[in-house]
């Protein structure tokens, strides 16, 4: 039983921690969290071109297509590192979704055409997955892609559609048989998002921004060499993916983090003349936390483990989506808490702050934000039937 | 980096696992904690021919030198079989006492007829008033030429009644709370003014309330330096903790494994209960809380054992840790597994009900939940002005 790295990982942790700290501006950190402002999109291309000419951009990709080649643990350390220097994943829904299915369903002349673009952040892409029919029952879907000649004719609509309004391309499943059962007669397909017919429509959430949206597709062409693999095959790659995701959704670097700054602010904000940090129930739901995510730290390192074994994810990998999100709510929630009266107030809308408390606006925002966390990637419910059903057998 | 119990471990664990399996079904352990003496000397005889006894000692007086992941894997096992058998007063409190004491006479004394099975040990530390603080001592020791003369009174001090010696802790020196001014002090039960009387612990345990009227010893009993006892004990408890938190592991997983199959084979409204998602989903819960607890058992296997390069303050932190965690998941467990067994998890010929008895007697063993999780704060947060 040891959690010990070997030499060779601890010289590529502090080669990964130096890069970090020379090349990532925490200008970034601040532009995701603010919002979606002018230079939103541009700082976050700007960073991944930073990791793309560093051969770093996408490490779970095979080393043909332009992976980094690193063992489990190598990817497990990069993971970390990045988490606890407090640098934002990269945007996932081209290097961590759709590339997975082009490189291994895909074509030659899709590998060639999209992958590199992927690499180098040319393109930026979302998911057309949801529709208001079909959420946490994505089989119910029924955009329709009809067959005709040289193109598929699709209809529908496309809802929860993440960061859109700057996508470049979407992949989308389609429904392009009702013959049969509801799973079969889904293809995969990419859709350049300029293609006459899409509408992009914006969907203000809780937290006042802007980062969803709603996709509207009326008689869009697109050309058949744009699905990938077998017409109705998509579901099949579309569920191949979600076992890609499932590990490192546990997010314990970056909660570290968040719980660290947690605490600093428990310190700093007083009521009676005394720390919050020092007010016993308050540390009583501090622990509650911590100690959720010190056994959590472990059961990540016991996946990480078993796959460095070169074995597969055991039961354990399974929960770390549900406990991961789980405690990055229970960070958010407690920093709404410190914020109190200060925390309700909207600066943004008015040319006038609250005094003090200048994390406030950014707690609410992200406590809103933040109830997302156990809806999407597949509900925290969901994963409870997956679990159920596969690790328990009922 | 690892976290598998390694090929020697895994061999003693299914061995412990087998003889479980094979002798020691829900029966034969009513039977046991049924008997006069509420454990089997047979069995202890048994566990001792097979080396269980020896793991943790030293190599010097016949142990196996074995780590605290040795102890767990054998914990986890002894769990799952709701053992009643003294193994955690006898060899891991007064053992460990003694094997942590430095004092060579005693450990040569009394550790090799622990290992042999000869010698069943008890640690009288609690008193009416002290719950949790093992500093809060009131027993005396004085001092008359070369003999210390013990008084006072000990409560629940498990397996006393069986025990051939104890160690007892005492004051020596300082006011009551006083960390220094404890002594710990080896006294043989069959010492004149030493009076135990026993009864049974909810768990099957054997315990007893212990007085020492002018009880005299020699000088030469104290294990450890004299009003340092405590240095001892902190050595003592942390491995004792490990070990019961793996049994606890063993329990939990065992009771969660007893539900998901109970609710396959119950059928209402004419199919089996396990299609209900909202026992599916409370299920996935407790299996959730399991991987968590076992994750901080490794965290803290690591930080004690070899496994890591933890400071002091991190340890510390850990251990705490892993004891609220336990706490907390064994409770949901533990609760969850009667509601769903529904009826029949309120009956007494089930061993549910048994498995959750034990695992409540560890929540209070050297702290419960809360009293770690208090101690965790005091560590962990403090003003940083």
């Amino acid at each position: 039983m040891d959690v010990m790295f070997s030499q060779e990982d601890l010289a590529f942790r502090d080669e990964v921690r130096a890069f970090f700290s020379a090349e990532f501006d925490p200008a970034l950190a601040k532009e995701r969290q603010g919002g979606q402002g002018a230079n939103y999109k541009s700082a976050i291309v700007k960073w991944q071109k930073k990791l793309h000419a560093k051969g770093w951009i996408a490490p779970g990709w095979p080393t043909e297509y332009g992976g980094t080649g690193w063992s489990v643990t190598q990817k497990f350390i990069f993971e970390t590192e990045r988490g606890a220097a407090g640098i934002p994943d990269v945007v996932p829904f081209g290097l961590k979704m759709v590339a997975p299915v082009i490189y291994t369903f895909g074509n030659e002349e899709q590998k060639a055409k999209f992958l590199p673009r992927i690499l180098s952040s040319e393109d930026w892409w979302c998911q057309g997955y949801s529709e208001p029919g079909a959420g946490s029952d994505l089989a119910a879907l029924n955009t329709t892609a009809d067959y005709a000649g040289e193109n598929y004719i699709v209809n529908g609509r496309k809802i929860w559609t993440t960061l859109a309004q700057y996508a470049d391309w979407i992949f989308c499943l389609v429904r392009t048989s009702k013959e049969v059962r509801k799973q079969q007669g889904i293809s995969f397909l990419l859709i350049d998002m300029k293609s006459p017919g899409i509408t992009v429509k914006p969907i203000v959430t809780i937290d006042g921004k802007h980062s969803l949206n709603e996709v509207l597709f009326e008689d869009v062409e697109v050309p058949v060499e744009n699905l990938i693999g077998e017409q109705d095959k998509g579901w099949t790659y579309a569920k191949a993916l979600l076992a890609h995701e499932r590990t490192g959704m546990a997010d314990v670097a970056d909660s570290k983090r968040s719980f660290a700054a947690l605490k600093a602010r428990a310190s700093d904000e007083v009521n009676g003349g005394v720390a919050m940090i020092e007010d016993p129930v308050f540390q009583m739901r501090l622990s509650d936390i911590e100690m959720e995510l010190m056994a959590l730290e472990y059961t990540e390192l016991r996946v990480y483990a078993s796959m460095a074994a070169g074995g597969m994810p055991g039961p354990e990998s399974s929960l770390l989506k549900i406990k991961g999100t789980e405690i990055v709510q229970a960070i958010q929630e407690l920093q709404l808490q410190l914020a109190a009266y200060y925390g309700s107030a909207l600066p943004a809308a008015s040319e006038h702050d609250v005094l003090g408390h200048e994390y406030a606006a950014e707690a609410r925002s992200s406590y809103m934000y933040g109830r997302a966390a156990t809806i999407y990637g597949g509900s925290n419910e969901v994963q409870r039937n997956v679990i159920a059903k596969m690790v328990l057998g009922v | 980096m690892n976290f598998e119990y390694s090929e020697e471990q895994t061999m003693i664990k299914d061995s412990v696992e087998r003889f479980v399996r094979e002798e020691y079904g829900f029966d034969v352990r009513r039977q046991i904690i049924a008997s006069d003496d509420g454990y089997s000397r047979e069995y202890w005889a048994k566990f001792a021919e097979l080396g269980w006894l020896s793991i943790p000692f030293a190599e010097q007086y016949g142990g196996y030198g074995g780590s605290v992941d040795d102890v767990a894997a054998i914990m986890e096992a002894l769990g799952k079989g709701n053992v009643v058998e003294p193994f955690v007063p006898t060899v891991l409190m007064f053992g460990g006492l003694l094997a942590h004491s430095g004092n060579e006479a005693l450990m040569s004394a009394y550790i090799p007829r622990i290992i042999a099975g000869k010698c069943l040990g008890a640690f009288a530390y609690l008193e009416r008033q002290s719950r949790f603080e093992m500093t809060d001592i009131a027993t005396t020791a004085r001092s008359e030429k070369d003999k210390l003369i013990i008084n006072g009174e000990k409560t629940v001090v498990l397996n006393a009644t069986n025990a051939d010696s104890l160690v007892v802790a005492v004051r020596t020196g300082g006011e009551q709370f006083d960390r220094r001014g404890i002594s710990l002090i080896v006294v043989d039960t069959d010492t004149p003014g030493v009076e135990v009387t026993g009864y049974a612990m909810m768990d099957g345990q054997r315990a007893a309330n212990i007085k020492f009227v002018d009880v005299a010893v020699a000088k030469d009993c104290l294990l450890g330096a004299l009003d340092e006892g405590m240095d001892v004990v902190d050595k003592m408890v942390p491995e004792a903790l490990l070990a019961l938190c793996a049994q606890a592991q063993g329990i939990m997983e065992t009771l969660n494994e007893t539900t998901v199959n109970y609710t396959k084979t119950r059928n209402q409204f004419g199919v089996p209960i396990s299609s209900f998602q909202v026992l599916q989903h409370r299920m996935v819960d407790n299996f959730m809380a399991a991987e968590q607890a076992r994750s901080m058992l490794y965290r803290g296997l690591c930080a004690f054992g070899s496994g890591s390069v933890e400071t002091e303050y991190e340890r510390s932190r850990s251990l705490h840790a892993l004891k609220a965690v336990v706490a907390k998941s064994s409770k949901l467990i533990g609760e969850e597994a009667i509601q769903i067994h529904g009826g029949m998890g309120m009956t007494d010929e089930l061993d549910v009900g048994h498995f959750v008895k034990r695992l409540m007697t560890i929540n209070t063993m050297f702290g419960d939940g809360d009293y770690h999780q208090k101690a965790f704060n005091r560590l962990s947060y403090q003003s940083a002005s």
